[in-house]
């Protein structure tokens, strides 16, 4: 009996992949879904900023509401972005370099922005500073506003933010372990120039990366900002809130056209993310 | 000169360290040596002041270590996996202990970069200085670690397995080049090892350690020749050891007396301990024990047999190292001797 020859090249190949017909079959499944699901209806909020001319969609963004409420999406995300990033780098130190008791206890409490509906996490800063809620009466009679006004909003998407920061960072600075901090107090060193030094140029590409995601969903955010912000308009309509509004009063060229920004944030962020993604791949090559 | 104390340090209910005394002289060469677990990297994290003992006191020339922290005990120290900084070239790495001091003691710019490149050529990795930590190899890393700690001229270098991560080749070449540092820049210097052929080979002093205790100090040579206790006998350097029953200094293997005398050890069940090339073959009736040879193994100057004793009920087999002026074969009927052994009460 003689066995059919094979090369050994053509084995192994054969071993590694599936047949051609499969590969097919899956690749096109792939991009169906995806071409339904994620580029159709990003075409179709282009298609529809623009249905109406170029003119019509410049028009559109500067309307002095479509302004204020750009404006105040960029501020809210600054806002929550820079906090987010000192609060998040910190918990993300003491946790991942210290051992002390509630450890536990603070990552739950970091992750359960996560866990809980956006829509909750706004009610909670309504029953905690709205007018028949904890602080509202003390804050009536001091006349500082906080629901309905910028105040809340920056509070609603620090809220939903939060763990971003510090869930990115946590296993980075994990994974480093504290020998280089360390190698750096042994030759004398002291805490800070440790940190500025040692720690965080090793979590530099971390940091930036969970900055862009905190700041994609900080400007995306709907739900939370939704119930504290009164939709007053050209005051406190963020950019999803003014998308909703328009989109209901069917100017829809107006609604798109807003849309279409956010959407084009999504594509810079993911580019970025991309890029990003690598440096950290690169950062956690580990030392030895 | 450094002096420990009476040090105690405990995780959770584990004692890392049981009431540890050491000193080290000035411009020694020092071998912490024991098994995982034996609380020899603690102790040496106490003297860097990476840890903090629960008791006992740390002083550098008659001045209490424990008053200052890690940053302010001008210590170098090697960790095992290195610690280089990764985000930094070989030159920053070495320049960063320079770079830290403080403003009213801190080199120039010129000074600092001619101190990291003389740090370099006595490590001989000048060539290197641009690269990062990652294009290093592991000996070459480990250099790199040493110049860096050598950087902040420390009064004592402390190294954490220093040869721990790296394959065998390199490892003999580099134990050669620390004896070699040791003495041209002649820094005191504590490492710590599992290795007892690295111990035995570098260091001037040994310090072997078990379970929290340093249980002998001495020469290489000397614990070697003279282990101290049944645990340094068996960690340093191989032995045959054989359950024996000792019998007002007579010594009894399964029952059948051996004549050889075990002055000076309690009555009871004991152990002898029998370097391999102690075991002297000598004619039939001579000797301790008798015993066939089982299987034999020829290796550069010696040979390695395999000997089952017959020692009362059952036999025991050993393994013996002999030289090879008479060839032993399979089946040969010999006669043992030890000529030197140790015999520890107690079963462990």
């Amino acid at each position: 009996m003689s066995q059919p020859k094979i090369s050994p090249s053509t084995a192994r190949e054969d071993l590694r992949t599936e047949p051609q017909v499969i590969r097919i079959v899956i690749i096109a499944i792939a991009v169906t879904f995806l071409t339904v699901f994620v580029v159709l209806p990003l075409v179709v909020v282009f298609a529809q900023a623009f249905s109406k001319g170029i003119g019509a969609y410049f028009a559109a963004l500067s309307d002095p509401e479509a302004l204020s409420a750009i404006r105040l999406t960029l501020m809210v995300a600054a806002i929550s972005v820079g906090l987010n990033l000192v609060f998040g780098v910190i918990a993300a130190w003491a946790i991942a370099k210290f051992d002390f008791r509630g450890k536990t206890l603070l990552i739950s409490l970091i992750d359960l922005p996560f866990s809980v509906s956006p829509v909750i996490s706004g009610l909670v800063f309504v029953l905690l500073f709205g007018a028949q809620g904890f602080l509202g009466p003390w804050l009536q009679a001091n006349d500082v506003h906080i629901l309905f006004a910028v105040p809340g909003i920056a509070l609603a998407t620090i809220f939903v933010t939060f763990p971003f920061v510090a869930r990115a960072l946590i296993p980075l600075m994990q994974e480093q372990g504290t020998q280089e901090e360390e190698a750096a107090i042994s030759l004398g060193a002291s805490g800070l120039q440790t940190f500025f030094r040692v720690t965080l140029p090793n979590i530099k590409w971390g940091v930036l990366y969970s900055v862009l995601l905190c700041n994609a969903r900080a400007m995306g955010e709907f739900g939370a900002v939704s119930v504290v912000s009164g939709h007053i308009r050209g005051e406190t309509n963020t950019m999803p809130l003014l998308v909703e509004i328009l989109y209901n009063e069917y100017q829809f060229v107006a609604a798109f056209a807003i849309a279409s920004l956010l959407a084009m944030l999504a594509l810079i962020t993911l580019v970025a993310k991309t890029i990003l993604e690598r440096h950290l791949d690169e950062g956690r090559l580990p030392g030895d | 000169m450094i002096e420990v104390k009476n040090i105690v340090k405990k995780f959770g209910a584990f004692a890392a360290l049981d009431h540890v005394d050491l000193k080290v002289a000035n411009g020694e060469l020092l071998a912490l040596l024991g098994p995982s677990g034996s609380g020899k990297t603690t102790l040496l994290r106490i003297i860097a002041g990476l840890d903090w003992p629960d008791a006992g006191e740390v002083s550098f020339d008659g001045e209490n270590a424990l008053a200052h922290g890690a940053s302010e005990r001008h210590v170098g120290f090697v960790f095992q996996h290195y610690a280089l900084f990764r985000h930094m070239t070989v030159f920053e790495n070495v320049a960063f202990g320079l770079r830290v001091q403080p403003r009213a003691i801190r080199k120039d710019e010129a000074a600092i970069r001619a101190r990291v490149k003389e740090l370099l050529d006595l490590v001989q990795l000048d060539w290197l200085s641009s690269r990062y930590p990652s294009q290093l190899s592991g000996g070459q890393r480990q250099r790199i670690a040493l110049a860096r700690a050598l950087a902040i001229e420390p009064r004592i270098l402390l190294l954490d397995e220093p040869f721990g991560a790296l394959d065998a080749k390199v490892r003999k070449e580099l134990r050669q080049w620390l004896r070699s540092l040791h003495h041209e820049i002649n820094v005191t210097s504590i490492f710590v090892t599992h290795d007892q052929e690295e111990a035995l080979e570098v260091a001037n002093r040994v310090v072997v350690m078990d379970k929290g205790r340093i249980v002998q100090i001495g020469t290489p040579g000397d614990v070697y020749d003279n282990p101290a206790t049944a645990f340094v006998h068996s960690f340093i350097g191989e032995s045959i050891v054989l359950p024996v029953e000792v019998r007002d200094g007579c010594v009894e293997l399964g029952g059948k007396p051996l004549n050889i005398s075990a002055d000076g050890v309690s009555s009871g069940a004991s152990k002898l301990f029998v370097r391999r090339h102690d075991m002297a073959i000598g004619p039939a009736g001579s000797g301790a024990f008798e015993g066939a040879v089982r299987h034999v193994r020829t290796f550069g100057p010696i040979q390695r047999a395999e000997v089952a004793l017959s020692a009362g009920e059952g036999t025991t087999v050993i393994e013996i190292d002999a030289p090879r002026d008479r060839e032993l074969q399979p089946g040969d009927i010999v006669s043992l001797h030890p000529r030197r052994y140790r015999i520890f009460a107690g079963q462990d």
